[in-house]
């Protein structure tokens, strides 16, 4: 018997948080020498002359950081299929050297599509925060979660 | 790379390919995505993927790698014929992001980038603003991922 989440078990309007996470400066350089290896994101001196203004992580760093996060906060408690992609990401404020991070994750609707029974839609606004609860990261997605009904003894 | 003022709407950049080898799908995954059709193949053959596939954030990841190698090459050129170089970037973020098929072991993902619409920032008219295109392709011609990103792009000096 599995405690996991199904897609009935979601309901707008719920707010939880996940993480915290301390984001190292070793960490920004690392995820940027691999996939993102610009100067902003790479050395602090080359990054104070750019529209940064000193060393902040790569955006899609802060995207994967939020995943990991909310990977382990719920969506492997949860049924997940995956999820067709992200409505929009907006890279508000640079995630600076040795930030500790959470994340706000706010279900904004459910829904059932007709055709497909096996699974539901839970579309969340995921905000990263940092300790002062500013808003560095938002990224909206509809989460693909398996449904209770139709999968009985999954 | 160029000026705001010298890139034309409808400019393609051809980005790059890469090969999504098993370990890194799997590394990459117990980084940032640990969920059992990433990480491991029984797991995802047993789930709706059928077979172990990346994570769609490694799909888009490896296009930023590959968009950055491919601006400095065209970066390189520019200097090499003696023409400056604009800077370009941070992005404000993106959009429209579809990962229409799953990224399985050893498919070869073809990116290309396309210029969709330019305009001079509001909040800072030193700077241009480009919205791009990004789309991944596999080898059997399916897309795999698309999205719109925004980023700053330096005008060229002088330019009222």
């Amino acid at each position: 018997m599995s405690a996991k989440r199904y897609w009935e078990d979601f309901k707008p309007g719920e707010v939880t948080i996940h993480g915290p996470r301390l984001v190292t400066r070793e960490e920004i350089i690392a995820f940027a020498a691999e996939f993102d290896p610009q100067p902003m994101h790479l050395d602090e001196v080359a990054a104070g002359a750019t529209i940064l203004g000193g060393l902040g992580a790569s955006g899609w760093h802060s995207c994967c950081l939020l995943m990991r996060i909310i990977a382990d906060g719920f969506v492997n408690h949860s049924h997940s299929m995956g999820a067709p992609g992200v409505d929009e990401v907006r890279w508000l404020k640079p995630l600076r050297p040795n930030t500790q991070v959470r994340v706000r994750a706010t279900v904004l609707e459910t829904r059932a599509p007709k055709s497909r029974p096996d699974f539901g839609f839970v579309k969340c606004l995921f905000e990263m925060l940092d300790e002062q609860d500013v808003v560095l990261t938002t990224l909206t997605s509809p989460l693909m979660i398996t449904r209770r009904e139709g999968n009985a003894g999954a | 790379m160029k000026y705001f003022e010298d890139i034309a709407v409808g400019e393609r950049i051809p980005v790059g390919r890469h090969t999504f080898k098993a370990d890194e799908i799997k590394t990459f995954a117990a980084r940032f995505d640990p969920q059992p059709f990433h990480l491991d193949e029984s797991a995802a053959e047993r789930s709706h993927f059928g077979a172990l596939c990346a994570s769609g954030w490694h799909t888009a990841v490896v296009w930023m790698r590959l968009m950055v190698d491919a601006r400095r090459r065209m970066m390189d050129a520019a200097r090499a014929r003696g023409e400056p170089v604009a800077a370009m970037g941070p992005a404000l973020g993106f959009r429209e992001l579809k990962w229409m098929k799953p990224v399985y072991v050893d498919d070869t993902i073809d990116y290309t980038s396309e210029i969709i619409a330019a305009r001079i920032s509001e909040s800072r008219p030193d700077v241009g603003l480009l919205s791009i295109r990004s789309i991944g392709i596999n080898q059997h011609g399916e897309p795999v991922i698309s999205f719109i990103s925004t980023t700053f792009v330096e005008r060229r000096p002088g330019t009222p």
